[in-house]
């Protein structure tokens, strides 16, 4: 290893990415935008789930069940009915999500120890809004079915009781789901580009040339080439740390170093990746086109928008081979469950493994001579 | 004299198109050798292999005894090579430029600043300007002293003064005189024929062949019949009257003026008086001496 050309190339990559004008501005501000802008945009949260509720049991048990609802935050009761049809009208007029029937006798069964049943029903036009809807009116059903058998000092058949429990993002908040993941689409964007159009551009000015009759190595070239990269992909990740924290107070449930290791890991395997395509484009245009093609379906199927787990069983194959995708379970279960090495092991060798195959194909395609 | 450049038999294609046929030359060691040739003789492609970025299709290449295809780790440390386009990082200053690359080669820039003093001399002027900001010739001294700071045995330089000006240009070939003086081998290309004359040894490159290589006087002499300089008040009547007389064996454009390729029995004032006869005004037609360039074009037409 050619140590001393390697800190002399360095010194030259750090003077001249600062002399640039717009990758150091791009290094900030990149990462501080969409930290701050795309958690408030790409909200899937539901509030104001409109309930129309049809109470056949007129009982004060329904009266306070629907009382309740109506108190929940993200709840709103916006009708209450005769019949099921005319509920069903609301929701066809938007004014309603979801729909409660309190079957009549319902007071009476469950205090007489049967298991009357509630009915929820919900619209799935917008599956998330129902889907969401259904649960939080369900979740509030519970709590005042719970807090009613305390103060009467029955016990609740078990039926009534079963109940859906959010681990690890306990209010369901799309927020705390998404942080995590909008590192990985920085580190993509910062350390899969600039390496690529670093290298192409060298091509493009022929600095290149000059640089290959020197008796620099291509492995000290590569090299040179790649670490400024990950420190920059380290100190993005740093940013949206403290962003998450300082702005959304989410920090990690798990330790740090963790998320620094997948980092370090993932920087690997992106800038590896863009000097690959950098060594066999001629422009910078070839090499943009085909960082982008890889950049959308990482984006896509890596399980950033969509869970892998709601995809086909063949895409869910095809994840395997997407590096992001370790990177992006890594972050969740970090940030969210407090996972650690033990938990995550499989996923940081995939990283680890796709990050050796790509430097050496950075190296190994990398040419001094034709 | 020891060559230091012994090229055997080298070939080149790029798919279907050949770069180099064949080409077969030596550059003794101390002399400034010129490699003359329009665009796309082939002169970048040569220059590629012996600078160790190209491997050759046949034919061997060695610089100071080195083989360019197995070679080419120590070659790298003997050669200077300044390509066509300037290739210095723009955005570093004339300063960085120049230390960059000695310390690239294990050098203090000062181990060898006398070699480059007369070509640097101007530059150290603004050592902090950025080395996109300079003018043309500026580049082109800060390009020639980054491939000198490490005092390479041969200098490669593939056509340095493309796009100069014709001052900077002479100025240029006096540096390369210096440089030789210090003993550095030189190949020099170049699509000026005009600069050819200023070589020790020209290789005269033709479509990927040579043509001739000898001393540029020698070569000149090569063309053996006498040549005139003609000129009318209108060049292309009297271009086409020339080319239809008996004893003209060629006629062409040459700067203002009409070359004139003809027989031994050629008589300049008989023609001018019949050109007259035939409508010509301010006919003027007078011996020159043969320069590489009508060389080139005899030769070059005597290939197709």
């Amino acid at each position: 290893m050619q140590t001393r050309i390697l800190r002399i190339l360095l010194k030259k990559e750090l003077t001249l990415m600062l002399r640039n004008p717009l990758i150091p501005r791009l290094i900030v501000a990149m990462p501080l935008l969409v930290m701050l802008v795309i958690p408030l945009v790409a909200d899937l949260d539901v509030k104001d789930v409109g309930v129309a509720v049809v109470d056949r049991d007129h009982s004060l048990l329904s009266r306070r069940l629907v009382a309740d609802m109506d108190a929940s935050a993200s709840l709103t009761v916006t009708a209450v009915c005769d019949t099921y049809d005319e509920a069903l009208r609301h929701i066809e007029r938007g004014d309603a999500d979801v729909v409660l029937t309190i079957p009549s006798g319902y007071f009476r069964d469950l205090s007489g120890g049967k298991s009357p049943h509630l009915d929820l029903s919900a619209n799935g036009v917008n599956a998330t809004k129902g889907i969401l809807g259904a649960q939080y009116a369900s979740r509030s059903l519970l709590q005042t079915l719970t807090r009613w058998s305390a103060e009467e000092g029955t016990a609740l058949p078990e039926a009534a009781t079963a109940s859906v429990l959010n681990r690890y993002n306990p209010t369901l908040n799309f927020r705390n789901y998404m942080i995590p993941a909008l590192m990985v689409v920085l580190l993509i964007l910062i350390c899969g580009f600039l390496p690529a159009l670093n290298l192409v551009s060298e091509k493009e000015s022929g600095t290149i040339e000059a640089m290959n009759v020197t008796p620099v190595g291509r492995f000290t070239f590569v090299l040179s080439k790649l670490i400024p990269f990950w420190a920059i992909g380290l100190l993005v990740v740093t940013v949206g740390m403290l962003v998450g924290w300082l702005v959304y107070g989410l920090v990690p449930a798990g330790h740090i170093a963790y998320i620094y290791l997948a980092a370090i890991l993932f920087t690997l395997v992106m800038s590896g990746l863009g000097v690959s395509i950098a060594n066999r484009s001629s422009t910078l245009l070839q090499s943009i086109f085909v960082m982008f093609a890889f950049i959308v379906i990482f984006q896509l199927m890596g399980g950033l928008f969509t869970p892998i787990a709601s995809m086909p069983r063949w895409a869910q194959v095809l994840t395997y081979a997407i590096p992001p995708r370790y990177f992006i379970e890594i972050m969740r279960a970090v940030y969210l469950k407090g996972a650690g090495i033990a938990d995550l092991w499989q996923q940081y060798a995939a990283l680890a493994a796709f990050a050796l195959l790509f430097c050496l194909v950075a190296a190994k395609t990398y040419r001094k001579r034709e | 004299m020891n060559s230091l450049i012994d090229i055997r038999g080298l070939t080149k294609d790029y798919g279907r198109t050949t770069a180099l046929r064949e080409v077969t030359f030596s550059v003794p060691e101390g002399s400034i050798f010129g490699l003359i040739g329009p665009d796309g003789a082939g002169k970048t492609t040569l220059y590629r292999i012996l600078a160790t970025l190209l491997t050759p299709d046949r034919g061997t290449a060695t610089v100071a005894g080195l083989d360019v295809a197995r070679e080419f780790r120590q070659l790298r440390t003997l050669i200077g090579y300044m390509p066509e386009r300037f290739s210095l990082y723009p955005d570093l200053t004339v300063d960085e430029n120049l230390h960059f690359f000695a310390s690239l080669f294990g050098v203090k820039v000062r181990d060898h600043f006398d070699l480059i003093a007369p070509i640097f001399s101007q530059l150290a002027r603004f050592p902090n300007r950025r080395a996109g900001a300079l003018s043309g010739g500026m580049k082109q001294k800060l390009a020639l002293s980054c491939a000198l700071i490490h005092r390479p045995r041969i200098l490669l330089l593939d056509e340095p003064t493309t796009g100069v000006d014709a001052v900077s240009r002479s100025e240029f070939w006096g540096m390369l005189a210096t440089l030789r003086e210090k003993g550095i081998t030189i190949l020099v290309s170049t699509s000026y024929m005009d600069e050819a004359a200023r070589c020790d040894r020209i290789a005269l490159l033709h479509r990927g062949r040579i043509l001739g290589i000898d001393t540029p006087t020698r070569l000149t002499a090569r063309l053996g019949d006498p040549l005139y300089a003609a000129s009318a008040g209108e060049m292309y009547p009297l271009l086409l009257a020339l080319r239809g007389m008996p004893d003209v064996k060629d006629c062409y454009t040459f700067g203002a003026t009409l070359h004139v390729v003809a027989d031994e029995g050629f008589d300049p004032d008989g023609t001018e008086t019949a050109l007259r006869r035939q409508g010509l005004a301010d006919v003027r037609i007078r011996p020159v001496e043969a320069t590489i360039e009508d060389l080139f074009i005899k030769l070059a037409q005597h290939e197709d």
